[in-house]
């Protein structure tokens, strides 16, 4: 039966359906035994399964998706948390030179089943480091998935999906989000894990985006519904694979495209998806694709953050310039 | 600095000023029985030998229970292993030369503190290598042509890992550290009584994993031994470069035993080792075993070792050779013949030869192996690119098929 329950709940509660169906599941990660997570994702799954299936690592990224790394080849499924985005790289290594290649090096005959979770993007008021959207940076790694969900629906059956998967899969949690509330139906059906989904019809652009983002577009949505102009929006949820076919559908209906995200714009997301809709959508397009997103400039500090990242009347700009065209 | 004086290198703190020189080996959170040991300076790196450079062998009231059952079959077993490993070795490097490998990173010289700590894992034990044992990939039962695949440019790793318990070959220095305690993890939250492995070298040391790895093994208490093979060379460096400290002794500050063994000593290698997973198995946690050895040859046949260092420091070395330590020892024990010998020279010479032949018959991968095993799951993108791929090379049968 569905149940209003915040995001973050949604993940919880999915970490914690995964614990009790598979006792090959685990999760670790810095803090997220006796305190639930800075984020408290994780309360109380300590206390319900125990200290060897929740576990508090050392502090040492890089040990803990290593540690994962073997634990998976012994043949278990681990969960690891990031506790921040900006903390992820001392892991990157591991993640990158051992995690995603894993599989291939040894032709098949083992899989990686691990979850990456990462708490990312701004709008928080953090400071430095607990802000950054480096999702690009592991969707250019053949080896790993990548996602983002939007909504607590989708963040508790995508939870539920990237565990199954024999692959890794990076999970990027909307961390301004984590407090906003959806249905979660624990008896649905669950899409494909990496299906970009309409999230709203609309005849005049199409506005792409992913995690804390999309809630974004449809405020945007609704702006520029107000000024007679249809948008539509698609939550691409997944950014390594993406599901273009979705979009392009999209896309030659609307024949225009402004793509959504915090990260920076330069070498981001947006520029892999403006290539390939250019690409697959030529004749049907009368804009070229825009992106809004972040600046070629670090993660300001809280004070300017609202500068550099995307809202409501930057969207709506770049709507302005697409409809220009 | 010759490196007989980085032995004797004395740091500038001592990592064991505190413990009031209770031995060298540091007895941890999780404690061992052997701790009526006579004490000994923490700077004052005890090598344990069991079988001198001359083949003397010599009593070692600590680790010679570890290897009190040893017959002389057992311990030609150990010589042939050496050989046999050598030999393999050889072949690969000449193989590089052919040009019929890419590359080789030779273990020349490290035989003994290979086939020692190979030859002490059990079955269900799990071994996690850098890219150069050669020698326990041999002991693991791996078909050591499997080994060249990589080196030969057709595959990036290519075993089956859990065929042998035997972890495909890290190149990135210490990764496989981490792995290695993972894996060690899962075997106590799975209550089995296997126990893991973990080779590196003295530069692996520096490594950020590897330190993790101490860390993580210690606090978790795995049952894990980090087996590091000091060779003296991280390709052009020296251990000045890596250490301030012995480096059995870094085991201290994590809180377990480190020891340093003659990595050219087979005998010796194998007790300690033994000693070492005995312990991690009874749940006693991890151990590290610095086996002090040398790389004889190149870091790799691309690398040119008269650069940084000089030739009589390997001259030097070549009096402990290990394999000619064991001969040594067999022969002045009369545990083995001219037969012996003979028969094994025609073993090492028929190795040679298949694994040179199976490199020469290794094919090209399919070029559509490319996008082979990318995913378990399967991927849209890799789909549309295979696609993409497969037809750009079936225009040019199309192109040749109109001519």
């Amino acid at each position: 039966m569905a149940e209003k329950m915040a995001l973050a709940k949604a993940i919880n509660e999915s970490l914690r359906h995964a614990l009790e169906t598979d006792p090959k599941v685990l999760v670790m990660g810095e803090d997220v035994g006796k305190l639930g997570g800075v984020f408290r994702v994780t309360d109380g799954l300590q206390k319900d399964f125990g200290e060897n299936r929740v576990i508090d690592t050392p502090l040492a990224e890089s040990g803990i998706v290593g540690t994962a790394i073997g634990l998976a080849l012994r043949g278990y499924r681990p969960v690891v948390e990031i506790q921040f985005d900006g903390f992820v790289f001392p892991a990157y290594d591991q993640i990158v030179t051992q995690l995603a290649k894993m599989h291939a090096r040894a032709l098949g005959k083992v899989k990686m089943p691990v979850v990456v979770r990462i708490p990312y993007g701004g709008g928080i008021g953090a400071v430095e480091h607990h802000s950054e959207s480096p999702e690009a940076l592991f969707a250019h790694v053949a080896g790993l998935k990548v996602v983002s969900p939007s909504d607590a629906s989708d963040a508790y059956w995508m939870m539920q999906q990237a565990i199954q998967s024999d692959d890794p899969v990076i999970f990027f949690e909307p961390k301004r989000r984590y407090w906003d509330k959806g249905e979660v139906d624990p008896e649905a059906i669950p899409g494909p894990l990496h299906a970009a989904r309409v999230v709203r019809e609309g005849t005049d652009l199409t506005l792409a985006a992913y995690g804390p983002m999309v809630k974004l577009c449809r405020e945007v949505a609704d702006a520029a519904a107000e000024e007679g102009r249809s948008l539509e929006i698609v939550d691409l949820r997944s950014i390594s694979p993406i599901d273009f076919d979705t979009l392009q559908a999209s896309v030659e209906k609307t024949r225009r495209l402004v793509v959504v995200h915090e990260a920076p714009v330069f070498f981001g997301s947006g520029a892999e998806i403006a290539a390939r809709i250019t690409e697959r959508s030529f004749y049907h397009l009368e804009a070229p694709v825009l992106r809004v997103g972040g600046y070629h400039a670090p993660y300001p500090p809280a004070r300017l953050e609202e500068e550099y990242l995307p809202d409501l009347d930057r969207v709506l700009d770049a709507v302005d310039r697409s409809l220009a065209y | 600095m010759t490196v007989e004086s980085t032995a004797a290198h004395k740091p500038r703190r001592s990592a064991g000023g505190k413990t009031g020189g209770t031995g060298t080996k540091a007895t941890g959170t999780t404690g061992t029985k052997r701790t009526t040991r006579a004490a000994k300076k923490s700077t004052d790196p005890q090598l344990v030998q069991l079988l001198t450079p001359e083949g003397e062998r010599v009593a070692n009231p600590e680790y010679d229970p570890y290897v009190a059952g040893i017959t002389p079959e057992d311990l030609r077993g150990l010589y042939r292993d050496m050989v046999l490993t050598r030999r393999f070795d050889a072949e690969a490097t000449s193989l590089q030369r052919q040009g019929e490998l890419g590359l080789w990173a030779s273990l020349l010289g490290q035989e003994a503190a290979q086939i020692g700590s190979g030859r002490a894992t059990r079955e269900d034990d799990y071994v996690f290598p850098t890219y150069r044992e050669h020698g326990v990939a041999w002991c693991r039962g791996v078909d050591p042509t499997n080994l060249l695949g990589m080196f030969r440019g057709v595959n990036n790793g290519g075993w089956d890992p859990n065929g042998n318990n035997f972890h495909l070959y890290t190149i990135v220095i210490g990764s496989q550290a981490l792995h290695a305690t993972g894996y060690a993890m899962g075997i106590t939250m799975d209550g089995a009584d296997s126990a893991v492995i973990a080779y590196f070298g003295d530069g692996a040391s520096s490594q950020g994993d590897v330190n993790e790895a101490f860390n993580f093994a210690a606090v978790y208490n795995a049952p894990v031994v980090f087996f590091c093979q000091n060779n003296q060379w991280a390709i052009s460096e020296s251990n000045e470069k890596q250490t301030r400290v012995p480096l059995y002794q870094r085991a201290q500050g994590f809180g377990f035993p480190g020891v340093r063994v003659d990595g050219n000593d087979v005998l010796a290698s194998l007790a300690v080792t033994r000693w070492a997973l005995d312990r991690a198995r009874r749940g006693e946690g991890p151990a590290l075993i610095e086996a002090f050895t040398y790389r004889m040859g190149a870091h790799t046949t691309s690398d040119d070792p008269s650069r940084y260092r000089h030739d009589d420091e390997r001259i030097a070395w070549e009096a402990k050779d290990p394999i000619l330590r064991l001969r040594r020892h067999l022969e002045a024990a009369n545990h083995a013949d001219e037969g012996f010998f003979g028969e094994l020279e025609a073993e090492s010479e028929a190795l040679g030869r298949r694994v040179r032949e199976a490199v020469r018959a290794m094919p090209d991968p399919d070029r559509f192996a490319l996008f082979e095993h990318a995913y378990a799951d399967g991927h849209a993108l890799v789909d549309e690119e295979r696609a993409r791929f497969a037809a750009y090379q079936a225009s040019f049968a199309d192109a040749e098929g109109g001519q």
